[in-house]
């Protein structure tokens, strides 16, 4: 069962907030991955906010493919950031680790967002299709004002690897994942947070209704959702699916997910579309045992639970910052100062929202819509 | 010249032909009669014959010579009249006397077609292997990295949706101050759709069931629904639904079927406007899989008072329903008008789907009912599903097995992204060896929304003798031993409807208990696991390819 980091704050702070955390968790997690996800970015990133950034790994000759390819497709390179390699013990560094800053070609400059951020999305994908059979090119976001970084290995020696604790990189809102790999290969592709134009997730535990949900998700004719190497990357997509395509408000991704039954539906204003909208996304329901920590394009943050809460999760924090975290140690290492007896533990039936700028928390229950 | 009699017996068939001998003993028979008596077929007989027993007396051995008539119980070398193997006779012995055993060396089928008339009956296909159900295996268990649900303390939901589901995006909705309502404004068609429990008891008819057995099963029915709390609904069949239980609010778990001979329909369209409730849905039946292009035939003399009541027909004739229905032109006019015609009838509040026999060409009828947005649901029957009346090649040679049907319709809908809008109901030979709760969830989880059980049914709540050995498998001739599917006072008066009420209630609770054991350890406990075909597997190569499953062994 991996471990979750995630803070949400107004002011920009490194990600080895988030890595220190996750270090306290450390029987959790066993170094067969960490991820991290940070959005609205400062430091060198702030210049460029407008910008869509690629985040991935490549080979020498995957770099140049990828040269070749952003090149053809429009887009002109604005900036390279890569991580301050430090060698350490027992993690094998690959060529590039890159975050590029990309312009939008010509032709797309004065486009809505919503076609620009399916060009996004479509590059990606093309991408990891040309980079996935030989392992030379991973690409993990390609959005504006995002950057991912993942790579195999322990979180705080891969904190020190990345060197990101001299490295003046931050961000308002960070998400970081230790993984602890159980079903499927450790896999680059299967490490959390994932990504999908503006909506990121990650999640413990395991998805017994794995398979029916990639079946329903893979069948939308949306061609952002491929990948599954983790059973995880689901949850993201159905909240992408949710709140993006479905234009549903961000309380019913739990709807979906975590349907209610029928005699407590009744209790809800919102009954009749409550009705349809369970019986047209049965094949999301979850069952657990989960909990998905996000964010969506806005900045919310969320934290949300399987529908019997067979895992842990807790929120806390100081109006201006928020850490949801998957045990509460990493909520003590990550903000010590907050009052401990103002925490929240989400029950089954609760939605933890954090207002963009860790303005407020907010607790939705399900039962009372 | 010729003998006045034949003493070869040359024209005789032995015994060895039979499927079924007769074991009789006479060291423990008492002689009641009890067992020919009740001998549905009249396949044994008292007879006298006369014996020679050398016995001696008295203290020095003085063989002598008796001859002595004696009464011995025979069976009858008349292939019209053959051991069916029901064992009706060893129910009734006292003495344990009597008992038919099966004889695999039979050539039973290479003499019951006399008068060049073929051997028709009942049951199911006559074949006792293990069918692809009953060998898939539930192997992916929840250990450790996903702790396993408890089947006794965890909430399960072990529901399904019988009707057309919309897909989400097409649902009529817009938000109000950050919550969705259903927009009245947008002229949408929202399809009706039950939530039942995901067995249901398939289509048998009052006519070709007695009444206390159909009775019996409506009774059971009710009480789950009411008492239990488990949305148990049943098919009425084609054969039209007693008077009363259409103007009862008990309609509410009936499901109607119209078939190629309309019977019944009359009644039940008139009793529309005295309907105090909808049935659960109508089922047009277009194919059965016992008898896959064959027509229904119910016997004159099973045509009694209260079914030419019911039925809108006249006493003691031949009911034949055609293999087609007359107005069956295309999938696109007749099968769409068809169903068109019965939603209307209830005002589009009732789910209308088509039940077709398993056949290679099922997902082309699935395409154009995936294109059709009325058609509730499609029911696939396969080729091990049972029948009242149908001839042994339909029954042992005609249709298709289920499980490949199921799963291929299923990944076809998945193609288009409409494997939730189109539920696909499994039937036919489900439970064949016991296992209802387990070939339910097989069915399950290789894309079927529910499954249809008819067969089993009788044999568990009415103790059917038929068997996959030919056993009994008299339904067609209205003589069934046990009272479940004939017409006659004498024969159904054995049977309890009360007691039959009872069992239904006790299969379904227990089934409902199973298949939580099975989706527990699974890790499902909030929504049925349809399509969860990771958790399936089995021990033959091929089988696993066919179905997209995983090989294990």
């Amino acid at each position: 069962m991996c471990r979750l980091a995630a803070i949400t704050s107004n002011e920009y702070f490194s990600p080895m907030e988030n890595i220190l955390a996750l270090e306290t968790m450390k029987e959790g997690h066993d170094g067969s991955g960490l991820g991290l996800t940070l959005k609205d970015l400062g430091g060198e990133f702030k210049e460029f906010k407008k910008y869509p950034i690629l985040s991935g790994i490549c080979s020498k000759k995957g770099s140049k493919t990828l040269n070749d390819f952003m090149d053809k497709a429009g887009f002109k390179l604005k900036d390279i950031w890569a991580p301050k390699i430090k060698h350490v013990k027992g993690i094998t560094p690959r060529d590039h680790y890159f975050a590029r800053v990309y312009d939008y070609p010509t032709s797309y400059k004065h486009k809505p967002m919503s076609e620009k951020e399916d060009l996004l999305m479509n590059i990606r994908v093309v991408l990891r299709k040309i980079g996935e059979p030989d392992e030379s090119i991973f690409v993990f976001s390609f959005y504006p004002d995002v950057l991912t970084l993942k790579e195999v290995g322990d979180p705080l020696q891969l904190g020190e690897f990345f060197g990101l604790d001299r490295d003046n990189i931050k961000a308002k809102i960070i998400l970081a994942q230790g993984r602890q790999n159980t079903n499927y290969t450790i896999y680059l592709y299967a490490c959390h947070p994932f990504f999908i134009q503006g909506y990121c997730s990650m999640t413990n535990g395991e998805n017994t209704a794995f398979v029916p949900i990639r079946e329903f998700l893979m069948s939308r004719g949306f061609p952002g959702y491929v990948g599954y190497n983790s059973d995880s990357e689901v949850f993201t997509h159905i909240l992408h699916y949710t709140v993006r395509q479905l234009a549903f408000p961000l309380t019913y991704y739990k709807d979906v997910i975590t349907p209610l039954k029928a005699s407590e539906i009744q209790t809800r204003d919102d009954r009749d579309a409550l009705r349809l909208i369970k019986q047209s996304l049965r094949p999301l329901c979850i069952d657990g045992p989960n909990v998905i920590i996000g964010f969506v394009p806005d900045g919310t943050c969320f934290m949300v639970h399987d529908s019997k809460k067979l895992r842990p999760g807790v929120v806390g924090g100081v109006k201006g910052k928020y850490a949801l975290m998957s045990e509460e140690c990493g909520l003590d290492r990550a903000i010590p100062e907050r009052n401990k007896s103002e925490d929240i533990f989400p029950m089954k039936y609760d939605m933890v929202m954090v207002k963009p700028h860790a303005e407020e928390v907010k607790v939705w229950n399900q039962l009372q819509g | 010249m010729e003998p006045a009699t034949r003493l070869d017996h040359n024209h005789k068939l032995s015994l060895r032909e039979f499927p079924y001998i007769i074991r009789w003993r006479d060291d423990r028979c008492k002689r009641c009669g009890s067992c020919t008596a009740v001998c549905p077929v009249k396949a044994i007989e008292p007879t006298v014959k006369v014996q020679r027993i050398i016995q001696s007396e008295g203290p020095v051995p003085t063989p002598t010579a008796v001859r002595r008539i004696v009464h011995v119980i025979e069976q009858v070398t008349d292939m019209e009249r053959y051991c069916t193997g029901c064992g009706a006779c060893t129910l009734v012995c006292p003495n344990e006397a009597i008992e038919p055993e099966y004889n695999p060396q039979n050539k039973f089928l290479h003499f019951k077609n006399r008068g060049g008339e073929g051997y028709k009956r009942g049951g199911r296909k006559n074949d006792p292997s293990i069918s692809t159900l009953d060998r898939l295996k539930f192997t992916r268990i929840s250990m450790l990295t996903d702790p396993a649900l408890d089947a006794g303390r965890h909430e399960f939901r072990v529901r399904t949706l019988l009707g057309r589901i919309l897909p989400p995006d097409e649902l009529p909705l817009r938000k109000v101050n950050g919550k969705l309502v259903v927009d009245k404004e947008i002229d949408k068609f929202i399809p009706p759709v039950r939530e039942i429990f995901p067995i249901m008891i398939g289509s048998m008819s009052v006519g070709a069931l007695s009444p206390p057995m159909w009775e019996g099963l409506a009774m059971g029915v009710a009480y789950l629904n009411e008492v239990e709390g488990l949305p148990v609904v049943m098919c009425t069949g084609e054969g039209g639904v007693p008077p009363r239980l259409l103007k009862s609010r008990f309609l509410k778990y009936i499901t109607i079927q119209i078939a190629s001979g309309y019977f019944g329909w009359d009644e039940i369209i008139h009793a529309i406007p005295h309907m105090v409730e909808d049935p659960a849905a109508i089922e047009i039946k277009y194919g059965q899989g016992a008898k896959p292009g064959d027509g229904g035939l119910l016997m004159a003399q099973k045509v009694l008072k209260l079914i030419a009541s019911i039925r809108g027909v006249p006493q003691f004739v031949d009911l034949a329903s055609p293999p087609t229905h007359q107005t069956e032109y295309s999938i696109e006019e007749a099968v769409a008008k068809m169903i068109q015609s019965m939603s209307m009838a209830w005002g589009f509040r009732v789910p209308v789907y088509p039940k077709i026999s398993g056949t290679k060409t099922a997902r082309a009828v699935l395409n154009n009912l995936a294109r059709n947005p009325y058609a509730a649901a499609l029911s696939i029957d396969g080729e091990d599903g049972g029948t009242g009346a149908a001839y042994n090649v339909s029954l042992d040679k005609m249709g298709h097995p289920i499980a490949s049907n199921i799963r291929e319709c299923y990944l076809d809908l998945v193609k288009q992204g409409k494997q939730n809008e189109l539920p696909l109901i499994a039937a036919g030979g489900i439970a064949k060896k016991g296992n209802l709760a387990a070939n339910a969830a097989a069915l399950i989880m290789l894309g079927a929304s529910a499954v249809s059980v008819g067969k089993y049914m009788l044999q568990a709540t009415a103790n059917c003798f038929g068997d996959e050995y030919n056993r009994c498998n008299l339904c067609n001739t209205g003589k069934c031993p046990r009272g479940i599917t004939t017409q006659d006072p004498k024969l159904y008066r054995r049977l309890d409807s009360d007691k039959v009420a009872e069992r239904v209630v006790e299969v379904f609770k227990a089934a409902d208990v199973e298949l939580k054991k099975i989706f527990a350890p699974m890790g499902r406990s909030t929504e049925l696991p349809i399509g969860m075909s990771d958790g399936l597997s089995v021990d033959d190569k091929a089988i696993a390819e066919r179905l997209e499953i995983s090989y294990a062994c």
